[in-house]
């Protein structure tokens, strides 16, 4: 038998941009439904390396960031777990001159946002890291920065918005959506079918096709960051490293065990994905060379996700180009999990109020368009 | 199609299963690879004490010496025409290659044809206590005597269900350990309702009254229908407070060595992409497999316990058989007369197990009462409440969601020790059965790999 | 007293070895395992609840009985034999290694 729902907001996708914004919609208000294929924050929310990171971002991405940053320091609050989230700092190292001038170059840069970035080197920098000895000539610390546990926090948020009133189905793939007259019809399988008068596209790595359904084809890619843990190991790292020019990043949770991520794994299919023996190995090595301190450990466990990738490595947030009453926010491209929150809140406030206090012009998807006109494809008849 | 495969054939496990797959393979003139994570062949049933130890076979595998015999001299006898590597660990399969761990370096290893025999370990579920030095599990207790001429205690007590348990204790007895007891979990009524079965296996049988007499006649208390309450001593096993019939006793021990039976070693086959279906005689996930041990994936095969627990004889008809299937799939002239005879016998060796099952069954209510502060994940020490928690709360219906939310199953061993009883703990709070929660994921590295390989790897590139 | 009570092949070469700092002898062809609980009563610590621990399996599948030498290498103590000179530690909490 078919159950039928009516609702003012339809989501697809339970990862922390479709959770936080049922979430922030809930406590507006709306009457919700959350519908996630898997379990809620289990795909690219739910297995990323755990950085809770602004530095770095791009300038156009620093008050959506900044706004996340606020969101984080309640978490309890809002979600009911702390997930683990330490503001630990973030220190992205220079592993030579260059490096260290790229990152005084972008401590310029974002100085209005106010990060709060610290640039520290040579004496400085070794008094202060000893652990990290003389593997890199100096770095940039974002003090508020941190890490924190995504298994935990990303499902927390579609619980929360469950316990605020939304309706939240796991294992709810949705396999029909149209627009009607006055809105949307989504079904799944004969089991469901929900009519929504406003649709928001949270796929992650699997929003392509919906938009593309509503023609705005986006040349979007999936890709799989590979990671790896330690057993525990007594406590030498209290701040998340990354380093400058991209390459191996690293941090230490409570418990000890340090996670490593580095490199990319493979498509077993379309859902799922496995770490590469040579980005396991690779990093593995490159790890080691960054903390020795790990030469005598154990790697237990590799892990990768199936994310999805703009060209432009920014993601795209905001209204439908073809379709009024349908919102997007998909592509992060690898960093989704510490803006993720903010952008869940500024959905929320263009269904309500059909603008976000947030600047989002540069994450139109109208953008790639512009650049690839063979991308600006008439709408297919069908919806 | 008779030439030679581009790649030898890789044997995983040197046990019953792996030797006799070994032995088929190089009697048909390949040179199959073997890859053995124990220093000397043998598997656990027949592992050989280091060199240099002086006991005979009689005194190390009992009536099994024979048979353990056979199995090293049949490795031995074709090692010149196998290439060897003890001491390996593969820890993962990835597109058609191994990657193989040795003294801290790490190898890539195609294959195009892959027989999986990693045999199987003992099956546990938690229990007040049960990580308290002195507590080991019943292969693990007789490894220590067979491999190293160890009790594991000066007075040892035997726990949980299945020919094992009746067999250590007796070997215990034997080599001049002091046995506490015998507490077997499953009731006289089921062995009693089991024994038109067993009969299908009359020595088998034989040997397993053999035991129970023995021990009796040797003064050593032997009870059915056993549940463990706890165990006393907090540095060091001190007693073992037990249920029977509602009553409760206590039994002063050093030492507990502690199995419910076996369970199969899958995390390969996972890797390797293969099909899996819950055996409901296991209790378990396994590998598909056809008779012959071809499995979901072609050109990968399982055998002996790890593709489903059958014990040793079975074990070296299967490795034959799934290696015979290999042949075949090679294109290479078989037996069938033989191959057929292998299957038919199988089949009769999958009855006697049913039977061993209704014996011995697995203690279906012991999950329930198991209580919310006993850790069922010894390496993240996840307790029982905080798994019951996630599946009250609705948070997890689903052994890898339970493992995400809980880390259960995280850990060094990858829920080898922990995988049943949280399957268990979650399936019995949610009022299912541990078929309908899942199984856990394998992840590379299957066992802990250290960073020496990735090192390596790197300095050895251009 | 010690965990594992030696009951045959007791005639085999002695193999010195330091447990904790204190010299102590094992047999050749023990494992680190034999090794140590033929000395002592425990392998090491949980990292968590600082409870001790003895291994269990004893064939490499619960990963129980990892054991630290003093030159900081990690080794599974059930799947590793004595060597004349080890110095082992056990009891390591963390925070405790250099």
């Amino acid at each position: 038998m078919t159950e039928r729902l009516e609702t003012d907001v339809a989501i697809v996708g339970g990862g922390i941009v479709g959770g936080s914004a049922a979430l922030f919609l809930t406590r507006m208000g709306f009457k919700v439904a959350l519908l996630e294929r898997d379990w809620c924050g289990a795909k690219a929310s739910g297995v990323n390396y755990g950085g809770v990171r602004r530095q770095g971002r791009p300038p156009e991405q620093l008050p959506l960031s900044q706004r996340s940053h606020a969101i984080w320091g309640r978490l309890p609050e809002l979600v009911g777990i702390d997930g683990e989230y330490v503001r630990s700092g973030h220190l992205k190292l220079a592993r030579s001159e260059a490096d260290l001038a790229s990152l005084v170059a972008y401590n310029k840069k974002v100085e209005p946002f106010g990060l709060g970035l610290e640039i520290i080197a040579g004496e400085a920098f070794r008094a202060r890291y000893p652990a990290l000895g003389d593997r890199a000539v100096g770095g940039s610390l974002c003090p508020e920065d941190g890490h924190a546990n995504p298994r935990l926090v990303s499902p927390a948020f579609a619980r929360a918005a469950a316990k605020a009133g939304a309706v939240v189905r796991e294992q709810t793939p949705v396999d029909h959506v149209e627009r009607t007259g006055t809105g949307f019809l989504l079904r799944s399988g004969d089991s469901l079918e929900i009519r929504a008068r406003i649709l928001l596209n949270c796929s992650g790595a699997w929003s392509g096709r919906l938009a593309e359904s509503f023609g705005e084809p986006v040349p979007l890619s999936s890709a799989h960051p590979c990671m790896a843990v330690t057993e525990p190991l007594p406590r030498f790292l209290d701040v998340n490293i990354g380093v400058e020019g991209g390459g191996v990043y690293g941090r230490q949770v409570e418990r000890g065990n340090v996670v490593v991520g580095g490199g990319r794994g493979f498509a077993l299919d379309a859902d799922r994905a496995r770490p590469a023996r040579n980005a396991v190995l690779t990093l593995m090595g490159e790890a080691v060379d960054l903390f020795p301190q790990l030469r005598h450990a154990h790697v237990i466990r590799t892990w990768t996700g199936v994310e999805g990738y703009t060209p432009d490595r920014n993601p795209i947030i905001g209204a439908s180009a073809t379709t009024p009453g349908l919102f997007h926010a998909f592509g992060f491209s690898g960093a989704g999990f510490q803006i993720g929150p903010a952008v869940g809140e500024a959905l929320a406030e263009l269904v309500r109020d059909g603008h976000s206090s947030a600047p989002l012009d540069a994450f139109s998807i109208t953008r790639f368009a512009k650049a690839d006109p063979a991308l600006s494809v008439a709408a297919p008849a069908g919806h | 199609m008779t030439d030679a495969p581009v790649h030898p054939p890789i044997i995983v496990g040197a046990g019953p299963a792996g030797v006799r797959a070994a032995e088929t393979l190089v009697a048909a003139g390949l040179r199959p690879l073997v890859i053995d994570e124990a220093a000397r062949w043998g598997g656990q049933i027949y592992r050989q004490p280091p060199e240099g130890f002086q006991r005979p076979k009689r005194a190390l595998y009992g009536f099994e010496a024979g048979k353990a015999d056979a199995l090293h001299r049949a490795m031995a006898d074709i090692l010149p025409a196998v290439d060897y590597r003890p001491r390996s660990l593969v820890w993962n399969v990835e597109n058609s290659a191994l990657d193989v761990a040795r003294d801290g370096r790490s190898e890539t290893v195609p294959f195009s044809h892959l027989i999986l025999a990693p045999g199987a370990t003992d099956r546990v579920l938690p229990f007040p206590g049960w990580t308290t030095p002195g507590v080991f599990t019943l292969g693990g207790s007789q490894v220590a005597l067979k491999f190293q001429g160890c009790a594991v205690g000066s007075r040892v007590l035997f726990l949980g269900t299945g020919p094992l348990l009746y067999l250590v204790a007796y070997q215990y007895a034997k080599a001049g350990a002091t046995v506490a007891g015998v507490l077997d979990t499953s009731g006289f009524a089921d062995q009693a309702r089991a024994v038109p079965g067993m009969l299908r296996d009359p020595a088998t049988f034989a040997k397993g009254v053999y035991y129970v007499g023995w021990l009796r006649a040797h003064g050593v208390p032997v009870h059915s229908g056993v549940r463990p309450v706890r165990i006393e001593g907090a540095d060091r096993v001190e007693a073992l407070v037990w249920r029977r019939n509602g009553r409760e006793q206590r039994t002063a021990c050093d030492a507990v060595a502690f199995g419910l039976g076996l369970r199969p070693e899958t995390q390969l086959a996972d890797l390797a992409g293969c099909r899996f279906r819950f055996d409901a005689m296991d209790r378990a996930w396994v590998p598909e497999r056809s008779a012959a041990g071809r499995t979901s994936v072609a050109g990968v095969y399982v055998a002996g316990d790890s593709a489903g627990i059958a014990g040793a004889d079975a074990a070296e008809m299967a490795g034959e058989r799934a290696a015979l299937a290999l042949l075949e799939d090679l294109g290479r002239p078989v037996d069938s007369t033989r191959a057929a005879l292998l299957e038919q016998n199988l089949a009769a060796s999958a009855r006697f197990r049913r039977a061993l099952t209704d014996a011995f069954p697995f203690p279906t209510d012991w999950a329930a009462a198991v209580p919310d502060d006993t850790p069922v994940c010894r390496c993240e020490e996840v307790s029982a409440g905080t798994l019951r928690k996630a599946a009250r709360d609705g948070e997890a219906a689903e052994i890898n969601r339970l493992k995400a939310l809980t880390r259960v199953g995280m850990g060094r061993c990858q829920g080898r020790m922990c995988g049943a009883a949280a399957a268990e703990i979650l399936s019995q709070a949610l009022g299912t059965g541990p078929d309908a929660v899942g199984r856990l994921r394998g992840q590379p590295p299957v066992k802990p790999l250290p960073f020496s390989a990735g090192i390596l790897d790197k300095e050895a590139a251009p | 007293m010690p965990l594992l009570q030696r009951v045959a092949e007791t005639s085999r070469r002695a193999v010195p070895f330091v447990l904790d700092g204190r010299p102590c002898e094992a047999l050749e062809g023990d494992t680190i395992l034999t090794a140590l609980l033929t000395n002592g009563e425990q392998l090491r610590r949980s990292e968590f609840s600082g409870q001790p621990r003895a291994g269990f399996c004893l064939m490499g599948a619960c990963q129980d009985c990892w054991v630290r030498l003093e030159d900081g290498r990690r080794l599974r103590a059930c799947s590793n034999f004595i060597e004349p000179g080890m110095h082992v530690v056990t009891g390591a909490q963390p925070g405790a290694q250099p």
